[in-house]
């Protein structure tokens, strides 16, 4: 009996075991060797070259500007989406009763689940230059046109606003969850000591809901540092020239990989994305359980 | 009811005059703030049926005046544009098939069948769950070479067969709606092991498939990096790929770019809407993991 339920056990997961096995595991641990080796894919043999891929990344002005950007990119979404959120949230939570409360989770979640390239051309068209809403607005008032999407400043502006308008409905979905969470007694004995609703908002809310805020906070900046469609929509002009882009990590991966052939190297500069998520992931643990010691 | 003496009465009313103003104010600033939210979408809806010179018109117009169907024409004839939303709708279908399988199965068994064997591969499962999928694609690319898959919806899929988070999700909720004794009942009833994940818990995690299914179907609805690289002839393209690709061309306008996101956007919505439940309860549900 034990044993036919072993055998059953093991039959079923074996499937799944076997697909994990070839689609990920394989994989990342392809990724972590070939960082260590030179493979261009036209060589047939791939010499191992220690960390030669990573010294060699260090100098790499391409690479660091696409570090730098996508880096930017991730904290200037983090910064917008975050607070936002939490007020927003705190705001709907305020409002749970009220009819409208479906309309705005709703509306504040469409962006977050709309196909990114249909959504980021909305946004092609408000930046853009000549035909664009925003530069029209800027005129109304007297200010000069800007060229939102050429410009090597500006363009990575728009890619943060696109990306936090795209993360604010989740950060604020989590924030529901969480403020629905929370011990409705402490508030009651918090207005009965005279508290306002933005003075338990700050002193109360702010403080409980951190494990949240972290969590949040992880998903929105890793999710950053994969940056790359909005990236590819917004920053890659009419002519489709591949300079005008905004470099990004994963744009900077894939050229690597399969414009210049350089397997290896683009295996190295996967292995520094994952390094970044992996330090991310082991600050917000560190945090949290910092919490629990307290 | 005794009537409140005059002063308590009068600050009551004051109260609740107040909360309902700032009750009022809280409504405009939401209301406000989702609009803004939703206008880059009503917006591209609207170019879509706009002529070229009436796209240029200051302050935009909600309701083009003048309607046209002419860059809907113009972005089918030029595009192979239902045949990339077929290839996404059968690649999004399929890839949510294949993980609402691997993850019921595997965490229906990783959820009651606590062998010291198992804990090894859900501790992996975990430990891999936070590697982002840009790190490991291009390794993956060339497995999907080497099976010849490229350019096919198989290659696709390759991707997207399973998921870290479907299979955590289904391994909780296993263990926390399904009671041991139910099962142990329908053993000693003489029903086989397959027979009970068939009939007994398949049918209890109806709500947990559900909400995973709507999020497997919209992340494979919304892939962009592996299908750019994996699907790179024009019949093969998803709908995401095909986009952005045609947007890069030399001679396309707003107009017909807002056309074919527009054709891409309306189901999607319509289909979001339709599924909110089971995706909000899906998304919210990824914040529990703590």
């Amino acid at each position: 009996m034990q044993r036919k339920r072993w055998m059953f056990a093991l039959l079923a997961i074996l499937p799944t075991l076997a697909i994990f096995a070839y689609v990920r595991i394989y994989p990342i641990a392809d990724t972590l060797r070939l960082s260590l080796h030179k493979w261009d894919i036209l060589s047939k043999n791939k010499p191992f070259i220690g960390l030669a891929n990573f010294e060699e990344l260090t100098g790499d002005p391409l690479f660091r500007e696409a570090l730098l950007n996508t880096t930017i990119i991730a904290f200037g979404v983090l910064l917008i989406t975050i607070p936002l959120a939490l007020v927003l949230a705190a705001l709907i939570y305020h409002r749970t009763r009220s009819r409208f409360a479906g309309f705005y989770e709703t509306a504040i979640f469409i962006p977050h689940v709309v196909s990114l390239v249909p959504a980021a051309m909305a946004w092609k068209w408000i930046f853009d230059a000549r035909l664009g809403p925003l530069n029209a607005l800027l005129t109304t008032f007297g200010f000069a046109p800007k060229a939102w999407l050429f410009d090597p400043v500006l363009s990575v502006v728009c890619i943060i606003v696109l990306c936090s308008w795209q993360a604010l409905g989740y950060a604020v979905m989590i924030y529901l969850v969480g403020f629905k969470s929370l011990p409705i007694s402490l508030y009651e004995a918090a207005k009965l000591d005279g508290a306002s609703a933005p003075q338990s908002f700050w002193y109360l809310s702010i403080p409980l809901l951190k494990p949240i805020t972290l969590y949040v906070s992880v998903v929105t900046l890793v999710s950053g540092f994969n940056v790359y469609a909005q990236a590819f929509v917004l920053a890659s002009d009419a002519q489709g020239a591949p300079g005008r882009q905004v470099r990004v990590l994963v744009l900077d991966m894939l050229e690597n990989s399969f414009r210049n052939y350089r397997v290896g190297y683009a295996a190295s500069e996967a292995v520094v994305l994952l390094a970044i998520v992996l330090v991310l992931t082991l600050i917000q643990f560190r945090l949290l359980r910092e919490k629990g010691v307290r | 009811m005794k009537p409140l003496p005059e002063n308590a009465a009068s600050r009551g009313m004051s109260m609740r005059t107040k909360e309902r103003l700032v009750n009022l104010m809280i409504d405009v600033v939401l209301t406000a703030t989702c609009l803004l939210m939703i206008l880059p979408l009503v917006f591209l809806v609207s170019n879509a049926f706009k002529t070229p010179q009436e796209m240029l018109a200051w302050p935009p117009t909600v309701i083009p005046d003048d309607p046209t169907v002419a860059n809907f024409k113009a972005v089918l004839g030029d595009t192979p544009l239902l045949r990339w939303i077929g290839n996404s709708i059968l690649f999004s279908v399929l890839s949510t098939v294949c993980i609402l399988a691997t993850s019921s199965i595997s965490g229906y068994i990783l959820g009651k069948f606590r062998y010291r064997a198992f804990n090894v591969f859900f501790a992996i499962i975990l430990a891999t769950a936070i590697v982002p999928f840009e790190v490991y694609m291009i390794p993956l690319y060339f497995q999907a070479k080497a099976l010849g898959v490229l350019n096919t919806t198989w290659g696709l899929l390759l991707g997207y067969l399973v998921m870290s988070f479907g299979i955590f999700l289904i391994r909780q909720n296993v263990i926390q709606s399904i009671p041991d004794e139910l099962l142990e009942a329908a053993r000693i009833d003489g029903a086989g092991e397959f027979w009970i994940f068939w009939r007994i818990v398949l049918p209890l995690l109806r709500g947990a498939l559900g909400a995973l299914g709507v999020l497997a179907f919209f992340q494979a609805w919304t892939a962009f990096a592996w299908p750019l690289i994996v699907a790179t002839t024009r019949d093969s393209y998803t709908i995401e790929v095909g986009l952005a690709l045609f947007q890069t061309g030399f001679t396309v306008d707003l107009g017909r770019l807002s056309a074919a996101s527009a054709l891409v956007l309306i189901p999607s919505i319509t289909l979001f809407v339709l599924l909110r439940r089971n995706f909000v309860q899906g998304v919210a549900s990824t914040g529990l993991k703590e």
